[in-house]
């Protein structure tokens, strides 16, 4: 397949970026779309130009480095991650957009490479347990019912891409963090910091300069995983049980 | 409690679940009351009236309207602070848009903001016409109000303003039933078609019951 790709190209995070077109040729529908932007790379590093900086790692699917938003989605297309979308997703002749996550907490470091450390803040203000550590703990020590830990498990499936963020009109983090606030505090091993957790990670999102939610569902559409846009919901309302709690005390 | 409340954009979203609820109940009563107009003079101004006597004689003429007054007008300063304070910070969170564009969202999730400044707008014409008399066209008549929503939608553009206000107000309850439903954490997937089933039909009866008064007035039924 032969496409025209606009690429945002951006030196680093104080110069202004614009898009730029290129064309590539002999790509197969086979390819994944990051080793489509590999043979672009590789004609630009021939020619002597600067290769176009992107993020990736995994490679499948499971580590939240790619991003992304092609033609105007998220992870592009299909509901996958940017490196399990397939070329076969386009066509010959194709004209392709390509631009970073937008949003002000989600900087620009360089072209489509933005810095994702405000989801790292956010885990750190309560996206862990206190567990013990040494040695795996007897599977049945702590039951957990098996309705609790399907809805644990389809929250932890949270890969922390940020493509809920790029979709969002508010650049809001709300369904990131209600995967995480979702998948600790149904759990019992979640249950000492179930107040803390919630209330601590909404006020640091608040902090990083993310945006509210107007429930658009534009971020639940957009995610890889499927995070179900009911997850803001029970957010909220654990947000609101831990307010009233924390307010009697 | 307040200070989380009002300082989390969570909080201060639950704030304007809240006063928006408030204004939906207050609506749908106030919608029922204006369809009375369609049983003539007497039983339209009698019940102006007793709005006036509610709760005697523990209040005293009018106390009760008052109370509702105050509510009224902290649930939509409250509402419009709210709104206006997170739309600042949702714009500020996403300043470039991206270059690709789609059209997102449906139409009534879209136009919230808008829709929330011409019900803004609204709010204050609508009292100033009928309540106060002030922006009455002809002689305002207190205690007269068939006769004073009569003179207002023989005006077209009485009838214009008021009815895009209504249309507003149907789109603006459509997303905003459903989303006050999530904000409080109420909503779930059993209860996801219900809620947007409950959502549509109030959109749908308030907005036809306000328009059914000017309605009434243009073809003459109500004169
Ligand atoms: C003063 C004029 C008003 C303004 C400026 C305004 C503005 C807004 C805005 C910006 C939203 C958020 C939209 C979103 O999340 O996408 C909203 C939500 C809402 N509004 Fe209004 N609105 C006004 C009047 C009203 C009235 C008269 C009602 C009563 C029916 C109402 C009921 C609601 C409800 C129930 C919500 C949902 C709250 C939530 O998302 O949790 N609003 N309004
Ligand atoms: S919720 Fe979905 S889109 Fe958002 S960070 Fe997690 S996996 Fe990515
Ligand atoms: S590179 Fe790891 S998820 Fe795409």
């Amino acid at each position: 397949m032969k496409l025209t790709l606009r690429v945002w190209r951006q030196r680093n995070a104080d110069a202004e970026g614009a898009m730029s077109t290129y064309e590539v040729d002999g790509i197969s529908s086979d390819m994944s779309f990051l080793e489509m932007l590999d043979t672009l790379n590789e004609e630009l590093i021939l020619n002597g130009e600067d290769p176009v900086a992107f993020d990736h790692d995994c490679r499948e699917g499971i580590c939240g480095a790619c991003s992304l938003v092609i033609n105007g989605d998220a992870h592009g297309p299909e509901r996958t991650t940017t490196c399990q979308l397939h070329m076969r997703s386009f066509k010959d002749g194709d004209t392709i957009d390509i631009e970073p996550w937008r949003a002000s907490a989600f900087p620009v470091i360089k072209d489509l490479v933005v810095d994702r450390s405000a989801f790292d803040r956010i885990i750190q203000a309560g996206g862990y347990i206190t567990a013990p550590t040494g040695a795996a703990p007897e599977a049945h020590a702590t039951p957990v019912p098996k309705p609790d830990a399907d809805f644990a498990f389809e929250h932890a499936e949270c890969i922390g891409c940020g493509a809920c963020v790029a979709a969002c009109p508010n650049g809001a983090a709300m369904l990131f963090t209600s995967a995480k606030v979702s998948h600790l505090n149904v759990l019992p091993q979640g249950a000492p910091e179930r107040e803390t957790r919630v209330l601590d990670m909404v006020a640091q999102m608040d902090e990083e300069g993310f945006g509210g939610c107007t429930l658009t569902g534009e971020c639940a559409t957009a995610c890889p995983k499927g995070i179900p846009l009911m997850s803001i919901t029970n957010m909220n309302k654990e947000w609101l049980r831990a307010t009233r709690k924390a307010g009697k005390r | 409690m307040a200070r989380t409340m009002w300082d989390s954009s969570v909080g201060k979203k639950t704030v304007m679940a809240v006063s928006g609820l408030i204004m939906l109940l207050y609506l749908v009563v106030h919608m029922f009351g204006n369809l009375k107009i369609f049983f003539g003079a007497g039983d339209f101004n009698h019940y102006a009236h007793w709005l006036r006597t509610i709760g005697e004689p523990v209040m005293h003429y009018e106390w009760t309207l008052w109370v509702i007054r105050v509510v009224l007008v902290v649930a939509v300063v409250a509402h419009a602070v709210s709104a206006y304070q997170l739309s600042r910070r949702d714009l500020r969170a996403r300043p470039n848009k991206y270059v690709h564009k789609k059209p997102r969202a449906s139409y009534a999730t879209r136009t919230m903001r808008w829709g929330g400044i011409i019900l803004a707008l609204f709010i204050v014409w609508h009292i100033l016409d009928l309540t106060t008399g002030t922006l009455h066209p002809g002689g305002f008549q207190e205690g007269r109000p068939y006769q004073n929503v009569v003179d207002t939608f023989s005006t077209w553009y009485g009838n214009v303003i008021y009815i895009v206000a209504m249309l507003a107000v149907g789109l603006h309850v459509r997303h905003g039933f459903w989303s006050a439903a999530q904000t409080l954490g109420v909503g779930s997937r059993t209860r996801d078609r219900a809620l947007k089933t409950v959502a549509n039909v109030l959109a749908l009866l308030l907005t036809a019951g306000f328009i059914a008064v000017p309605v009434g007035v243009m073809t003459g039924v109500v004169s």
